[in-house]
């Protein structure tokens, strides 16, 4: 058990968290709640393969899994911001829309054999790096460079700029950003399209690099719930979502690596010596997003955890409210 | 919906949700609309998948996670009147690209090879309460004969073919059978994973790294069985190799899977064996530049650094159940088989198939001891007894089976003490020597 190796196979992975994280933090910071996470990964991972096999060309994949899974996106933005619907039930509406629609359309796509996938490599100089550089630079996915890029930028945008502070303002105060002259709707389909993006790239990073190919349902195995988990975690924050997803992505490592040595750091190790503890660790992930989430609902916590205050209510134009 | 309240339902309704997922490892989604050929004509009126998502839903939200979990989420799929119908039960897609597609291309091979006989299949089928329902629909359509193909549906088969006496049911890789219409099957792939092993024992040492990785699934008496047959082979050509284990605790998860068999090449392994059911081992063993060892399906080795592949040939075998049942000539009880029926093969090795590139690099006289101890079995005179024929001790270097003696039927597949009247004596629960892991006390 290396744990450098955890840590890099951990950065892969977590990096369709990441993604998925980020996404949702855009959607909840301008005020809508998007359950269809977990859909709209599975489409996307679905829209990337498929078109991958199609066109035999990765990057085709990527781009039609961000086009097409923002476009599904837009069926929630219009019943949550348009239709003023409950968004819970709309979100959980669009995961099992996902999921099916994916099923259907990546039909016979387990068969596919094997594509051409996004190219793995390592940066120059900074994978000379002690530890850190064998961790971070050295052979990742081009997709996981991209997300060394995308969470300051984003962390940037959110907290450093104008429509950031205007996508934080639609989110808190609508009516105060409605009244400065923003428009409110036109932004929150924005951020939700964005959104949707965002899962599809995560979908499309699943297969197309991190765990190349369609298996159904499979290919998620929800992590989309787990994202929703982090959001929170992250406080609708960039960066510490990406500490959380690198972190719970070396988790996943962690699990079968560590049946691996009889000792760790001296002690009998019980992971060795009992298999089933095996299945404590892997319910973790998802155990932590329930606790997150029953922490999160108590609204004094989570006012002080920072959740957006208009997040997952309907803006009424000309109404009195929040 | 106040917001306090609306977090509620949300933190309920997650919570539902993930509980379902982690009871059922394949959400039932629905029936994929099925291939062209030969399969019931009336599957693609499937329900739409989802709630509509046009219009506001006004129903109360604690429905929406509930409703995957009803029988009503699987399209049954009708009968043929006048002709023998076949039902199969699967835990995975029809193409999985292993266990469940070996079985679907053995419905199949049923469909084109048995006169006058329909037959139909349900995938994605979660193991456990759901598949009862599966099961009891099934038999109220009117089926005649239906197999199901996971270890979890023993228990629900064993319920409803108590309710359907005119139903006859046929239970893959369990142990229950009511010996009249509830009948257990399953076959002697140690067989071919102790050749497989040898095989691999032998490319770890030519490589100069003897060490090999087993991904098991779970904790029970078949993974256990083929655990130790893989070893029993490579301590055969390889007497200084090793074995590395990792439980990933599903039967089919392609992400886990691939995971599971990078940890075991990132620990050093030099070849690694897959209990489950996909072949992603050997797209791992390819990214890494070794070798993996797939399962089940005689397509699944397919990737470049693909060694070989114990695989199932469910298509005569089921065939003749069929025959036998509609002529009520079959015995239903414990049909165990062994290689000499041509229901098993290692991939390279059967008549008409050439050794994938890394076993025909191997030493001339392990091929010709691994064909030789093929041939034997195929025509008998070696079968799964004779795998697990003493001396042979386990990891620890306590003696199991003493030279002379070998392991019976109610030894290979149960723990001890074994079911009443069936008791073991030797039993399933040891790893064999070599295999550097432990077992749950």
């Amino acid at each position: 058990m290396d744990p450098v190796i955890i840590l890099q196979a951990g950065v892969a992975s977590g990096t369709v968290l990441l993604f998925a994280t980020l996404g949702e933090i855009f959607a909840e910071r301008s005020g809508v709640l998007n359950l269809g996470l977990e859909g709209m990964m599975l489409i996307g991972a679905m829209s990337a393969f498929k078109t991958a096999v199609v066109t035999g060309n990765p990057w085709w994949g990527i781009v039609v899994a961000v086009v097409f899974t923002g476009l599904i996106s837009q069926i929630h933005a219009a019943i949550a911001i348009h239709l003023q619907a409950d968004q819970v039930v709309s979100g959980l509406a669009l995961t099992f829309l996902g999921t099916g629609l994916s099923l259907v359309l990546g039909e016979g796509l387990s068969k596919a054999g094997t594509i051409s996938l996004l190219p793995s490599f390592s940066i120059p100089l900074l994978s000379q790096i002690p530890i850190l550089g064998r961790i971070f630079f050295s052979n990742q996915s081009i997709m996981v460079y991209l997300g060394y890029v995308l969470f300051p930028l984003c962390w940037y945008y959110i907290n450093y700029t104008r429509p950031g502070l205007h996508l934080r303002a639609v989110g808190e105060f609508p009516a105060a950003a409605d009244a400065l002259g923003i428009n409110v709707y036109r932004l929150r389909y924005l951020y939700v399209l964005v959104g949707g993006m965002l899962a599809g790239l995560a979908g499309a990073t699943i297969s197309l690099a991190i765990s190349p190919g369609w298996f159904s349902e499979m290919t998620t195995s929800g992590q989309g719930w787990i994202a929703i988990g982090l959001v929170i975690f992250s406080q609708w924050d960039p960066m510490r979502a990406a500490a959380g997803s690198y972190i719970f992505g070396a988790l996943r490592r962690l699990i079968l690596d560590i049946q691996g040595p009889l000792t760790i750091f001296g002690y009998r190790n019980p992971f060795y010596y009992n298999p089933y503890y095996g299945f404590f660790l892997q319910m973790l992930p998802y155990a932590f997003t329930i606790v997150v989430l029953v922490i999160g609902s108590r609204e004094a916590i989570r006012k002080r955890m920072g959740s957006p205050a208009a997040l997952g209510l309907p803006f009424i134009r000309g109404q009195r409210g929040l | 919906m106040k917001p306090k309240s609306l977090w509620q339902v949300f933190a309920l309704i997650i919570v539902a949700v993930m509980l379902l997922a982690a009871c059922k490892p394949a959400a039932p989604a629905t029936e994929a609309p099925p291939p062209a050929e030969q399969k019931p004509p009336e599957a693609p009126t499937a329900e739409a998948p989802a709630a509509p998502p046009a219009e506001a839903p006004t129903a109360p939200p604690a429905e929406a996670p509930a409703a995957p979990a009803e029988e009503g989420a699987f399209q049954i799929p009708d009968i043929e009147e006048g002709k023998f119908n076949v039902a199969m039960v699967l835990i995975g897609p029809h193409d999985d690209g292993g266990w469940s597609q070996a079985h679907y291309e053995g419905l199949e091979y049923v469909g084109k090879n048995v006169e006058n006989v329909h037959v139909a299949y349900i995938e994605n089928v979660p193991e456990g309460a759901d598949s009862e329902q599966v099961f009891r629909a099934l038999s109220r359509k009117g089926f005649n004969l239906i197999f199901g193909t996971s270890f979890g549906f023993m228990d629900p088969m064993e319920i409803v073919a108590g309710e359907f006496p005119d139903v006859v049911y046929i239970h893959i890789s369990g142990y229950k059978s009511n010996t009249t219409n509830f009948g257990n099957l399953f076959g002697a792939m140690e067989d071919m994973k102790y050749l497989a092993g040898m095989l691999a024992g032998a490319r770890a040492k030519m490589d100069g790294n003897p060490k090999l990785g087993y991904m098991a699934t779970f904790p029970i008496p078949e993974e256990l069985r083929l655990g130790n047959a893989i070893a029993l082979g490579m301590r055969k050509t390889c007497p200084e190799c090793t074995m590395d284990v990792r439980w990933i605790n599903t039967w089919h998860d392609p992400v886990i899977e691939k995971e599971a068999a990078a940890s075991l090449f990132d620990a050093g392994a030099q070849v690694v064996f897959t209990g489950a059911d996909t072949p992603a081992v050997a797209d791992v063993a390819t990214e890494k530049g070794k070798w993996g060892v797939t399962y089940d399906w005689v397509g699944s080795c397919k990737a470049e650094r693909c060694l070989t592949a114990p695989y199932w040939n469910w298509g005569p075998y089921y065939a003749k159940i069929t025959e036998g049942v509609r002529d009520g000539t079959y015995k239903v009880g414990w049909d165990y088989f062994d290689a000499d029926t041509g229901a098993l093969g290692l991939y390279g090795f059967m008549e008409g198939q050439t050794p994938t590139k890394g076993a025909a690099e191997l030493p001339a006289e392990v091929l010709t001891e691994v064909k030789d101890l093929l041939a034997k079995m195929l025509k008998g005179e070696f079968n799964r007894f004779d795998v697990f024929a003493g001396e042979i001790k386990d990891n620890a270097g306590k003696v199991i089976v003493p030279a002379g003696e070998k392991m019976q039927q109610s030894d290979l597949d149960q723990f001890p003490p074994g079911a009443p009247g069936l008791e073991c004596k030797y039993c399933m629960k040891w790893w064999a020597e070599g295999i550097t892991a432990e077992l749950p006390q």
